[in-house]
């Protein structure tokens, strides 16, 4: 079975820095997977590099053993990866509905259509109204998604980052500034919404972490150092040493 | 030979006389992401202005006058009308300065009316300066030149040498850091921006004479030093003067050669259509050099944005 | 609330077919271009209602690229230029034009406009933005100044010029009249808004919108930015190019005029004015500004100034323009709570009318002092006439705009105070 994300010896480098430091991963369809690591370690950025936001330094990363080098954000959009940002990432001037609509356009098929009108396509609006639905904010459908709640814009931007179908969802600290009660919100939602779907996440909250995923990658100072199950992570020394034990003390 | 020195001389004038706008303009810009619609309006200004004191003070007091006037204009228009139009992001603004491009036109024409100003050469610069094989160059000319080298020494050594420079250098990059270090950025911006516009006041004092002062001498400028600062690299105040020279010697030159397209044409081995005037390529056959050497600038602006979309010197996310 | 949002929501999936709700502004402006020039006869008005119909469809074309697009061009008259200079070459091809029946005419023009958009937009709508904005700039000058030069196509100085009634008679209507060409710009006006307005209503005009707010989010969709970009700016030439035909049509001449940066930057102006955000912002823009610019035009030399200060002021001030001045007033209106804004308005609008009248007023004084022959100190303003040697007129005018503009001030808390209740939903509705 090919992985649906491979990553093999990626590194990147601002100026002189190097940032990701030989990062080997691989991630199975179906499977839950999240990022972890203190302040700095280069988890957003090894996020963007995956995504094409940022060109690589040296290495490769594969989706479904398609190389990614070179490609534009569309493109690896189109072959069925999608994320979400840190900092949300909405279309501000356009209604809660319009934003998960257009989400959908590409995904059907609608490409750069000007022959088709969107308010006459079931389908289209049928989709936008099911996400709506799942995304709980069917009665906010009309208002302008910069208008929202913060915890709506980030369920907002989850419900963009799903529409599209694609099968490796890559969501970037979902649940960051939030409170108690959003955070298992947001946590639910997630779960239900990557249902059947490859999950990659970079997270801080370790509560959501320890629910959501079937396996956990530490990464530090630009390199993994462990990868397994929860359990395993918990238990590993070093990543004790050089992480967890100082944000399970503090938990406790 | 001799003429192509004349030549390199009048090229270097325009493209100081450019780089002076475009320097201010690229200050600005890369401070505060506004690209100045109006900044050939405040070179109008200066223009004016150094008439208007000139008339009773004579040509000095306007050139030490005008621009601190339009300088402080620059800051009033930062500080009550940008600053307020900034909220609603880059595209306002840009359309703001336009507005104020037309609005400034218009009091122009409302004051001093429709017709060019006598602004005129003072009487100790008239006169050669001197003369190469039997062209003389203008006393004026090398004034210009050395007064354009003398502010842009001294703005190199301010921006440089200085702490206000320092701060300014700084605030270009990290405005946020700059501030949290309590520093009023925004007083530096509104600084930044009376002295651009001031720069450009300066440059349209000593070119009101020379290049004549009507309400018509902005527009003439103000695109070509747009398309001085996308060639040069948004934000680059290097490349702005690599631009500004390499528009001012090229036009200059264009002007000065008569080159024929008939010639090249016929060069190549093509036969000139008889009666030309029949012919759908009469307007290629009939091209000459000095007659593009205005659409010279806005060609080279397209070719290089086709190639190279950040310009000579840009930065990729400038 | 419930009620309604349940509402909209079945609206969208029923709706798929025509309403008559969304059929009825169209089927009312219609009417209204079919009634107008039975209200407004002179030769005179109708030409200023064709100038009119011609920039609406030119500004809302402008506006597929700034609202819809978030484009800020300023070299969109070269798209129209070309359009008319096409369609006068065509009119001048006299065994070709001899089988065009005229209608058919604006056509060409948007084909021709749409390609120049071709070649233009794959190179320029790689960026918004500033870059975008100055390419437009540099194309556009590099057009306007080969009018000069490219002497077959654009004429050189003069430009050129031709006379549509040598088209093929289109039912018998030869064009001779204004009414018939009125009638002709009416057509392709209502075909050009609702063609404007139907793709904004398609994904890629969807996407336009949400390449506009935030281009790299649209990436991650799917969407090239840039094709996106790209097809609202060629279908922008096109209806550029249409309202270029219609000029053709309607002046039978074409010069340098119409591709230069003042008429570029006219049309941004007509647009901003009548608002970016909402689609028929510009149609207000159009009105509104071919008004001043005919009518006040003949009142006073200084036109330009007030429109350029009009201009400022909108920028700083309501940069949603004139729709967005009026659709503020939609929350009052759903809350009805409406009528409470009139009496504030009259005690606080009023005054600032009258203040800026007399500011103008006594501008033109100071105007017609600077600038009148030596000898002629007599002006006529508003309807009284006076020397303006004379100090009376100046203290009274100076006097009257310091009037109204206190009283406008202290009244202004009032009208903002109301303004904010009349926003506020206090559930004392029926």
């Amino acid at each position: 079975m090919t992985a649906a994300l491979e990553i093999t010896n990626l590194r990147k480098s601002f100026g002189q820095t190097e940032i990701i430091r030989g990062v080997d991963l691989q991630i199975m369809p179906g499977e839950r997977h999240a990022v972890i690591g203190p302040n700095g370690a280069g988890k957003s950025t090894l996020f963007n590099l995956i995504t094409g936001r940022f060109p690589q330094t040296a290495g490769v990363v594969a989706l479904h053993g398609h190389d990614l080098k070179g490609k534009a954000p569309y493109e690896i959009n189109r072959m069925g990866l999608s994320r979400s940002f840190q900092i949300t990432n909405i279309f501000p001037k356009m209604t809660v509905f319009e934003n998960v609509r257009c989400s959908l356009l590409w995904s059907m098929g609608y490409r750069y259509s000007f022959w088709n009108m969107v308010a006459r396509s079931r389908a289209l609006n049928e989709g936008a109204e099911a996400i709506l639905e799942q995304i709980n904010l069917q009665r906010r459908r009309d208002i302008p998604a910069g208008m929202l709640s913060y915890a709506e814009q980030r369920a907002l931007e989850i419900g963009i980052t799903i529409a599209g179908g694609a099968d490796v969802i890559m969501l970037d600290e979902p649940t960051a500034g939030m409170s108690h009660s959003e955070t298992d919100y947001i946590m639910d939602l997630i779960r239900d919404v990557t249902e059947g779907k490859t999950l990659v996440m970079v997270e801080h909250d370790m509560g959501v972490v320890f629910g959501l995923a079937d396996r956990i990658s530490v990464l530090v100072y630009g390199e993994i150092i462990a990868t397994g199950t929860p359990t395993d992570v918990r238990a590993n020394p070093r990543v004790q040493e050089a992480y967890l034990g100082a944000a399970l003390e503090a938990e406790h | 030979m001799d003429l192509v020195l004349v030549n390199l001389i009048d090229g270097l004038v325009t493209g100081l006389l450019l780089f002076m706008l475009s320097a201010g303009l690229t200050l600005i810009f890369s401070m505060m992401g506004v690209l100045n619609f109006a900044h050939a309006s405040f070179y109008m200004l200066g223009a004016y202005f150094a008439y208007q004191i000139s008339i009773f003070l004579g040509f000095w007091m306007g050139l030490l006058i005008a621009p601190l006037v339009v300088g402080v204009i620059g800051a009033g228009v930062e500080r009550y009308g940008l600053r307020r139009v900034h909220q609603y992001g880059h595209v306002p603004e840009l359309i703001f300065t336009f507005g104020l491009a037309l609005l400034i036109e218009e009091v122009v024409q409302f004051i001093w009316g429709k017709d060019q100003m006598p602004y005129e050469i003072p009487g100790i610069l008239e006169g050669a300066a001197f003369a190469i094989a039997g062209n003389t160059i203008p006393l004026y000319k090398v004034f210009m030149i050395f007064l354009s080298l003398l502010i842009f020494g001294g703005l190199l050594y301010v921006l440089t040498k200085t702490r206000v420079g320092m701060i300014i250098q700084a605030a270009l990059s990290y405005p946020k850091t700059v501030e949290a270090l309590g520093h009023n950025v925004p007083l530096v911006f509104m600084g930044v921006f009376g002295v651009g516009t001031a720069l450009a006041g300066v440059a349209g004092v000593i070119a009101g004479p020379v290049l004549s002062t009507f309400p018509g001498m902005a527009v003439v400028l103000g695109s070509i030093v747009f398309v001085t600062i996308v060639i040069g690299g948004l934000g680059s105040l290097f490349g702005a003067l690599v631009a500004s020279l390499i528009i001012g010697w090229l036009t200059t030159f264009a002007k000065a050669y008569d080159v024929r397209m008939e010639d090249i044409l016929t060069g190549i081995g093509f036969t000139k259509p008889d009666p030309i005037w029949d012919s759908a390529w009469q307007d290629l056959w009939t091209l000459t050099s000095p007659q593009i050497a205005d659409i010279l600038p806005y060609l080279l602006m397209v070719l290089i944005l086709i190639f190279r979309p950040y310009g000579l010197f840009g930065k990729r996310d400038a | 609330m419930t009620d309604t949002t349940h509402n909209t929501h079945s609206d969208v999936l029923a709706g798929s077919g025509l309403t008559l709700a969304k059929a009825l502004p169209w089927l009312i402006a219609s009417a209204f271009l079919l009634v107008m020039p039975f209200v407004f006869t002179s030769n005179s008005a109708i030409t200023i209602m064709n100038q009119m119909a011609i920039t609406i469809i030119f500004a809302l074309s402008y506006n597929m690229l700034l609202g819809q697009g978030g484009m800020l061009s300023f070299g969109h008259a070269v798209y129209m230029g070309v359009g008319g200079f096409l369609c006068v070459h065509i009119m001048n091809w006299d065994q070709f034009f001899g089988t065009l029946p005229l209608p058919v005419l604006p056509i060409f023009g948007g084909l021709f406009g749409m390609g120049l958009a071709l070649i233009v937009g794959s190179f320029s709508t790689r960026r918004a933005g500033t870059v975008f904005a100055m390419i437009s700039l540099g194309v556009g000058e590099l057009i306007a100044a080969c009018s000069v030069i490219i002497v077959v196509f654009f004429g050189g100085e003069e430009g050129i010029s031709g006379d549509r009634t040598y088209g093929l008679p289109f039912f018998g209507i030869e064009f001779l009249q204004q009414i018939e060409v009125y009638y002709l710009t009416a057509f392709w006006l209502v075909l050009s808004a609702l063609g404007m307005f139907l793709f904004s209503r398609t994904p890629v005009g969807r996407m336009a919108n949400a390449v506009r707010d935030n281009p790299e989010r649209a990436e991650f969709l799917g969407y090239s930015a840039r094709w996106v970009r790209f097809y609202s700016f060629v279908a922008s030439g096109f209806f550029a190019g249409i309202a270029g035909g219609l000029f053709a049509i309607n002046y039978e001449i074409l010069t340098e005029e119409n591709l230069n940066l003042a008429t570029s930057g006219s049309i941004l102006l007509v647009t901003f004015l009548g608002g970016v955000g909402f689609f028929f912002g510009p149609v207000i823009g159009a009105i509104v500004f071919t008004l001043l610019q005919t009518v006040l035009s003949l009142q006073t030399e200084l036109w330009a100034l007030y429109v350029g200060a009009l201009f400022v002021a909108t920028v700083m001030f309501f940069p949603g323009g004139l729709a967005g001045v009026l659709m503020m007033h939609t929350p009052p209106l759903v809350l009805g709570k409406l009528h409470l804004l009139v009496k504030p308005y009259i005690k606080t609008l009023l005054p600032a009318a009258i203040c800026i009248l007399a500011t103008a007023g006594f501008i033109e004084i100071l105007f017609h002092a600077r600038h009148a022959a030596i000898g002629d100190d007599q002006m006529t303003l508003f309807w009284m006439t006076f020397s303006h040697a004379n100090p009376v007129p100046w203290i009274a005018f100076g006097a009257v705009a310091l009037g109204g503009f206190w009283l406008a001030r202290r009244n202004a808390p009032e009208l903002v105070e109301t303004w904010h209740e009349a926003n506020t939903d206090t559930g004392a509705r029926p």
